[in-house]
């Protein structure tokens, strides 16, 4: 066991690969020899040498669409897109050939390709640098979108998603990149894809978060067991697919349900929650279920940030008001 | 080649000339008697599979094709170079090197009558589905270049975009990643001077596509695309360098596209009978043959009986593709994800149930 935070998991996760699998190659742009502008991937190049991980030109659709050349040609491809803004370049090719060529080919090419993708907010960042833009990804048929809140979890699902003959989507929290240590075995493992965890048990109401609001949430229920609420959290880990199993389980339990997000709100994966709901669990509901997400804005810039981002009192705020329905 | 033909001075390679006459021998490929014969079946071939389609189309039996009328020649040409382990990463306009590579007329029924079974392509090696977003393919060669380059293979990536794709993003990253990687990777322009209507000076200011490989540091060489001897030279000197120096190249082939940008195009819109009856003159097989006629390897009544053979034949297959096609539900499904989700699975099941329901009520 060593403590490591969510960066150090990520690394350790891509050495294990890089080590085990001579097809895994990691590229993007500084994701070679300065190892990331997060510094993710630091040291790999100096280990695997530059035609294992390397710098690419600095384009986003030049990155996505080799990784497609790549993958047809027998390697495993992690390509880094450097922040969530700047994947957009790469939409076409994630959507008209990485998740489509499984089917188009019927099964004759695989896309074994990990995009890698820092998001979110609360960085002080400029404009593009903060977006969380989950769902237009697990909109799209052919992928998997993957986000982890914890270092063991990072690991576990970065070695799953390299792993998948599928293209996953490895969203990572960039806001608590270095904010918690955890003791992560130095062992290969692996947490599977599409599997959500709960994280604590609770009878009242069921709270639904993944990534960075994980820690929000977790502050939350310090005010809320305060208050005399007892709260069931789950931490998604995989958006898509969707472990429906899990929170439906826990949505019969509490009669009430919760979805956290950092994500613009309409249309989004907590519509995806609130749809689940109602499908499953309609005649178990106590309240009526409640998204607390972003505004439909685009994420202000730092200084108006802060009317922007989820905060642990309005995640207890709405808690509190679902509880008292 | 490379330097005889300066794209930057607007030189083009050129072998025979409209009536069949050598004009170049310097470039004339090396080619026995059998070769030639069979070179120019191919090219009759592809013609006489592009009608048939054409007319298939016409009677309702398929949906939308893009004819390779007048074209013929630069696939033919580009599928004669190509060994087996080469790799072909096609738009959706290169008929000859898709049969060359081994992908079926069956297959290319099917997938003009609508079905993703059409790209299975089983009995062809390394030839990826045709692409539709324009030139985003080429960067699937660049990254298939730098896949064989890493696992130090042996093998070269054709692949193909329209005078209308270097416009795009796409087609500039990847030239600028083949150059920046090094990898052995031909990327051909078929410019046919029309973009469904848009012509080609509208589509850029550079004197000739070919000039653009200079801003990434690699070869150029524009070709005449209806001349299938020196397609012939410019491919096997395009293959030979890129394999050896490990090295992109753009080749430009200038053609025409005599037939519509797909069945639902009608070319008459946009473009004048003067300017088709011109190209008419530089038709590739017309070309060829006039210089076969020359060397007595051929004749209309030869002609005739062959492309006969091929109809029929053709046809025989076409109607057995007819016969045999089918699309299962299950086949809507299988093939998103290596890995199934549940949630995909309980859909057809779900689906499976109405189906089951609606069955009851008849």
């Amino acid at each position: 066991m060593k403590a490591m935070n969510i960066v150090n998991a990520i690394n350790d996760a891509l050495d294990i690969k890089l080590a085990e699998d001579k097809n895994v190659v990691v590229y993007g742009e500084d994701a070679g020899f300065e190892g990331g502008v997060f510094r993710v991937t630091e040291g790999l190049q100096k280990k695997y040498g530059v035609e294992r991980v390397f710098d690419s030109p600095l384009a986003e659709s030049g990155i996505a669409g080799t990784a497609v050349g790549m993958a047809a040609a027998g390697l495993r491809p992690v390509i880094e897109m450097q922040f969530c803004g700047f994947i957009y370049p790469a939409f076409n090719q994630i959507i008209s050939h990485i998740t489509r060529f499984h089917n188009r080919s019927r099964g004759r090419y695989r896309m074994p390709i990990v995009i890698r993708l820092p998001y979110g907010g609360g960085i002080n960042a400029l404009e593009h640098h903060s977006e969380s833009m989950e769902s237009l990804f697990a909109h799209i048929p052919g992928l998997k979108v993957v986000v982890p809140s914890t270092p063991h979890d990072a690991k576990g699902l970065l070695i799953s998603a390299i792993e998948s003959d599928d293209p996953v989507l490895f969203m990572e929290p960039k806001r608590i990149y270095r904010a918690i240590k955890q003791e992560v075995s130095e062992e290969k493992f692996s947490v599977p894809i599409g599997k959500a965890k709960v994280l604590s048990q609770g009878t009242d109401v069921t709270v639904v978060a993944y990534g960075a609001m994980i820690r929000e949430v977790q502050k939350a229920m310090v005010m809320a067991k305060e208050a005399g609420y007892s709260v069931e959290l789950i931490d998604l880990r995989t958006i898509y697919p969707l472990d429906k199993e899990t929170i439906t389980a826990s949505i019969k339990k509490t009669g009430r349900i919760i979805f956290v997000g950092e994500e613009p709100r309409s249309f989004g994966v907590g519509s995806e929650i609130m749809a689940l709901a109602n499908d499953e669990a309609f005649l178990h509901l106590e309240a009526p279920p409640k998204r607390v997400a972003a505004f439909d804005v685009i994420v202000p810039y730092p200084r108006g940030e802060h009317h922007y981002m989820i905060s642990p009192e309005k995640i207890f705020y709405e808690i509190e008001r679902t509880v008292k329905f | 080649m490379f330097d005889q033909f300066d794209p930057a001075d607007d030189k083009m390679l050129q072998v025979i000339d409209n009536n069949g006459k050598v004009v170049n021998r310097e470039w004339m490929p090396k080619l026995t008697d059998d070769e030639l014969v069979k070179l120019y079946k191919e090219m009759l071939f592809v013609r006489t599979l592009d009608f048939m389609i054409v007319s298939y189309q016409r009677q309702g039996r398929l949906y939308t094709y893009p004819p390779n009328y007048g074209q013929e020649a630069i696939g033919v040409a580009a599928g004669a170079v190509m060994r087996h382990d080469d790799w072909l990463v096609p738009a959706f306009r290169e008929l000859g090197a898709y049969l060359a590579k081994g992908v079926t007329m069956n297959e290319i029924f099917m997938f003009n009558m609508g079905f993703e079974d059409g790209m299975r392509f089983t009995g062809a090696n390394h030839v990826l589905p045709f692409s539709v977003p324009i030139a985003s393919q080429l960067l699937h060669a660049a990254g298939i270049g730098y896949a064989v380059k890493y696992q130090k293979k042996d093998e070269v990536t054709f692949t193909f975009v329209g005078d209308g794709g270097t416009s795009e993003g796409d087609f500039h990253e990847a030239l600028n990643f083949a150059g920046v990687w090094k990898v052995p990777v031909i990327f051909v322009v078929q410019n046919n001077q029309y973009a469904i209507s848009v012509p080609v000076k509208m589509q850029t200011a550079s004197v000739n596509m070919a000039v653009k490989s200079k801003a990434y540091g690699i070869k150029g060489l524009k070709v005449d695309g209806n001349d299938i001897f020196a397609l012939l030279a410019a491919f096997r000197s395009a293959h030979e360098y890129a394999r050896t120096e490990s090295q992109a190249v753009l080749i430009e082939a200038v053609t025409y596209r005599k037939g519509a940008h797909t069945t639902s195009d009608d070319p008459t819109k946009y473009r004048t009978s003067e300017e088709e009856k011109e190209w008419d003159l530089k038709d590739p097989l017309r070309r060829m043959k006039l210089f076969m006629e020359k060397k007595k390897l051929w004749s209309d009544a030869e002609e005739e009986r062959i492309t006969e053979e091929y109809r029929k034949e053709i046809d025989r297959q076409f109607v057995e593709t007819e016969k045999s096609v089918q699309y299962p539900l299950e086949d809507v499904f299988k093939y998103m994800y290596a890995e199934m989700p549940q949630d995909l699975r309980d859909q057809q099941i779900e689906h499976e149930k109405f189906l089951q329901w609606k069955n009851a009520r008849r």
